[in-house]
């Protein structure tokens, strides 16, 4: 497989505006007569498929929830990034994009992530046009706060909701085009196969969620911003439905899978309190602005909070980086409280857990400010939790929660296969081994509306319009019946194990060995213990129902199908990159203090998967990292 | 714990529903509702009966896609909370639940607790958005906002769509809903332009969804998991009579721009 990533020539700042005037263009005219599909509507989705229906062209758009409005992105709380520069403290383009780099561990494609800081700035005024209801200055100014891993302040904010109101406003940029006829909305639709006819992606199959109909979409192109694979974790942050089938899927038909193994841990979530628990909640990062992390310094320490003196407690983070303290990057975050509760210093049920302490900010600012800030949060947690925080602290832990991996894309935002372009999470994406905080709306927002519609463009003027593929095409035929073949299966099964208990057994493997710390050993024995679990659903799962209805079990029975076979490839990633960077730590990879080892010589290079057939091990292809503009350097938050 | 629950069971839009009982042992005080139903869900798995479905993503109570009424009450008893942030620890010991669907006639119900909620986004397609296209908008900062306008924005925005208040209301009304869309935007400058055309074309559309009229009862801010006020609906009101006075030619259908259908009141 070859790898182009058709980066642009020139200095770095000028590679987008050459990129964009170089691109062919469709005429006006002709735009209506190219189908694309767009596979989700968060973030990426939404903005990608309003964007193009405004451009012209004919789009239909797919997502599983009920609405539209209910993609995963709505649930991001802290803020947007973008390279303003407001409040005057030395933010630029550069320095965005070279946080970037630097956050990702050098694991990213620099021309990509200088274009993103490029266009952080018109996400914003795109957003504000939109009516979205950032938080303001009383001057009527647009405020912003710093946030994890950032010594500038360049997020913007609307309460602790901010992926909500960008949602709302690319949603409703959606049902603009949807009443103008410009989009057709396709909702409880699931994508669960590409079409691929002559080497091109031309359509998918759909399945109904609520008459089980199977049914084949074609088009000239299809984007796929199905957002990212943590629930291969089965406890994570992601929403109950979020899946890899979408990407999965095409990964199969040929598009290359990159970098897998890096999944982010998000250090500060709401720690897991029994074997029911369904999913993981998200505490905003943006509490570490005001929070302080401890733990007793006392191993075992029981007592609660108020009877553990100030010089009883470990403020672990502002100890080890005095320089950016509770607000160093995630991935360093998320690992050294693991390394406290391993040293035995945990709280709360079981051990795993750190306090976030509001009490200091609570006496300096009063708790109406602290209220303003963040009370929506703090209700959130009550709720959970049944603890108030304003008067014990919160207990947090890491818990999985985006994914930098996700499908290779060029410059373009193409995949290996000609025709599939995939954005927002769901592709391997700008944030290299880690991502900082508030880049992910960034990048969903900025792929949706400022890439995809030139670089669509510039395919599809490549090719004809109106070349007759139409669902009838025999591919399509033979995918439909692939789609019900599999369906039929799994309903015939009647084993005795339900779904569920085998998505719970794969999260917890891939919890324990390549979870925030991972070793050979580990990653060899889960690679075998997921094989035998992916035998041992497809002889003894159970699912009930039929598939012409409504079957809520059939639709979780594929997607965990999928995670089964995806949880080996990360693994086989996470084995084969013999160092650590950013979210991926080796243990065998590690400095003499405890922090990851990066090893350029070898790995300074993205690894994208390539699927080579049903028993044979995937092929490795790889594509070189260069660092022009951010010298390579051992990350230092001290 | 242990807890009595009956449960609405319909196959599909076009059958009869029925109330089924069931009990569920085990129920642990952390838990939250739908961890509680799931825990139900494996059990009838277990016995080769048909799980309840039930709407449900996020689970952090954003994305707005559970819902349904416990003991007659939209998202159960307590106060801005949706069922999946509703915590067994606010239940007692053999306690007896009626779990119900949404009932309105603008919302069929599909299959046992879900319900085809697609008459929302029919209403925010007639006009609960601002109609800039992407690119070329102006530099964020050219136009200031005044704090308290965007704060007052902000809160009618925080609405997640579950159609609870529609669940609530005697009439079935999404006026709650409706206006929640209109105040976010009537309070923002960039909103301006459209605000007349818009408040009076999403008022139509929702009423040609079936949806009921408002009579002031407020059962609707009572159970919005996001506190979205009654306000709103005032508010709502005031700019469609503002908007039908000024625009009345295109209400009355005798202008060349009619935006409204002839059947309009």
């Amino acid at each position: 497989m070859k790898l182009d990533a058709r980066i642009p020539s020139g200095p770095i700042e000028q590679k987008w505006d050459r990129a964009k005037f170089e691109m062919k263009l469709v005429n006006p005219a002709n735009k209506r007569k190219y189908g694309v599909i767009v596979v989700g509507t968060g973030l990426a989705g939404a903005s990608a498929a309003a964007s193009l229906g405004e451009l012209g062209y004919d789009v239909d758009a797919f997502c599983y929830q009920d609405s539209p409005r209910r993609a995963h992105s709505i649930a991001a709380q802290g803020g947007i990034n973008a390279a303003k520069n407001y409040p005057n403290d030395g933010d630029s383009v550069f320095r965005l994009f070279y946080d970037t780099v630097k956050g990702g561990d050098f694991r990213s494609r620099e021309a990509n992530v200088y274009r993103l800081a490029q266009l952080s700035a018109n996400i914003i005024d795109q957003c504000v046009a939109q009516g979205v209801p950032f938080a303001r200055e009383y001057g009527g100014l647009l405020a912003n706060r710093s946030f994890g891993g950032a010594q500038v302040s360049r997020t913007f904010y609307a309460r602790g909701q901010t992926g909500q109101q960008l949602l709302l406003g690319a949603y409703q940029a959606l049902e603009r085009q949807v009443k103008d006829g410009r989009v057709r909305m396709f909702p409880r639709h699931e994508m669960l196969e590409l079409v691929v006819i002559e080497g091109r992606a031309r359509g998918i199959v759909t399945r109904d969620l609520v008459s089980g109909e199977i049914e084949g979409h074609a088009a000239d192109a299809v984007i796929l911003a199905t957002g990212g694979y943590g629930n291969v974790f089965y406890l994570s942050t992601n929403a109950k439905g979020c899946n890899t089938t979408a990407t999965w899927r095409a990964y199969k038909k040929g598009a290359a899978f990159a970098n897998p193994c890096f999944t982010q841990i998000h250090p500060t979530c709401i720690p897991v309190s029994g074997e029911y628990q369904s999913k993981l909640t998200l505490m905003s990062e943006s509490l570490r602005n005001d929070g302080r992390i401890w733990v007793p310094k006392q191993r075992g320490d029981t007592r609660p909070p108020h009877q553990i003196s100030e010089d009883e407690r470990d403020y672990y983070l502002e100890r080890i980086y005095p320089a950016f303290g509770n607000l160093s990057p995630r991935d360093i975050a998320s690992r050294a409280a693991k390394r406290v509760c391993d040293e035995g210093r945990g709280v709360g049920p079981g051990g795993r857990g750190v306090y976030l302490d509001f009490a200091d900010v609570i006496r300096r600012l009063g708790r109406t400010t602290i209220t303003e800030r963040y009370g929506n949060l703090f209700e959130m947690y009550e709720r959970i939790t049944g603890e108030d925080p304003y008067a014990v602290p919160m207990r947090i832990f890491p818990a999985a929660h985006y994914t930098m991996g996700g499908l290779w894309v060029d410059y373009h935002l193409m995949s290996t296969l000609p025709g599939l372009f995939v954005l927002g999470e769901a592709n391997f994406s700008d944030h290299g081994a880690n991502r900082l905080g508030a880049s992910a709306l960034m990048q969903g927002l900025a792929d949706g509306y400022f890439v995809i519609s030139y670089t669509l463009g510039h395919f599809l003027a490549g090719g004809k319009a109106g070349d007759g593929v139409t669902a009838d095409h025999p591919e399509f035929r033979s995918a439909r019946r692939g789609v019900e073949d599999r369906l039929q299966r799994l309903l015939s099964l009647q084993g005795n194990r339900s779904v569920d208990s085998f998505h719970r057994e794969l999260g917890h493997w891939m919890w324990e060995d390549c979870g925030m710390a991972r070793n050979r050993q580990g990653l060899e024995s889960a690679l075998e213990k997921i094989r035998a679990l992916r035998e041992a659903y497809w002889k003894s799962v159970k699912v009930t129902g039929e598939e012409q209805a409504i079957n809520q079990a059939l639709e979780k029975a594929g997607r965990v199908a999928d995670f089964l076979e995806l949880g080996e490839l990360i693994c086989r990633d996470a084995l084969e990159r013999e160092e650590s960077c950013g979210a991926h730590f080796r243990e065998e990879y590690q400095t003499t203090e405890g922090e990851a080892l990066r090893n350029d010589q070898k790995f300074a290079h993205v690894a994208a998967w390539e699927y080579a057939g049903e028993n044979a091990p995937p092929i490795r292809n790889v594509e070189a990292l260069e660092f022009e503009y951010v010298h390579l350097a051992q990350r230092s938050y001290k | 714990m242990k807890l009595i629950l009956h449960i609405w069971r319909q196959k599909s839009r076009e059958s009869p529903g029925k109330m089924a009982r069931y009990e569920v042992s085990n129920v642990n005080e952390h838990m939250s509702f739908l961890e509680m139903l799931d825990v139900l869900n494996e059990e009838l798995i277990a016995r080769n009966e048909d799980p309840v479905a039930f709407d449900h993503d996020c689970r952090e109570g954003i994305c707005g896609s559970c819902g349904f009424m416990i003991n007659g009450v939209a998202h159960g008893p307590q106060r801005g909370t949706t069922v999946c942030q509703l915590h067994m620890r606010h239940f007692k010991e053999g306690q007896a639940l009626w779990l119900e669907p949404w009932r309105a006639k603008a919302f069929p119900v599909l299959k046992d607790l879900m319900v085809d909620r697609s008459a929302f986004d029919r209403i925010i397609a007639a006009g609960g958005y601002i109609s800039v296209n992407t690119g070329g908008a102006p530099e964020a900062n050219a136009l200031p906002v005044d704090k308290q306008k965007a704060d007052l924005a902000m809160d009618a925005a925080q609405c997640i769509g579950c159609g609870a208040c529609v669940a609530a209301c005697p009439n079935a009304s999404a006026a709650l809903f409706t206006s929640a869309k209109i105040s976010h935007l009537a309070h923002m400058p960039q909103g301006q332009p459209e605000r007349r055309r818009r408040a009076l074309s999403m008022v139509a559309r929702m009423q040609a969804e079936l949806f009921g009229a408002c009579t002031n009862h407020g059962e609707c801010e009572a159970v919005c998991p996001k506190g979205i006020e009654l306000e709103n609906i005032a508010r709502m009101n005031r700019e469609f009579t503002k908007a039908a006075w000024a625009r009345r030619d295109e209400v009355a259908g005798s202008g060349r721009r009619r935006l409204l259908p002839r059947s309009f009141p």
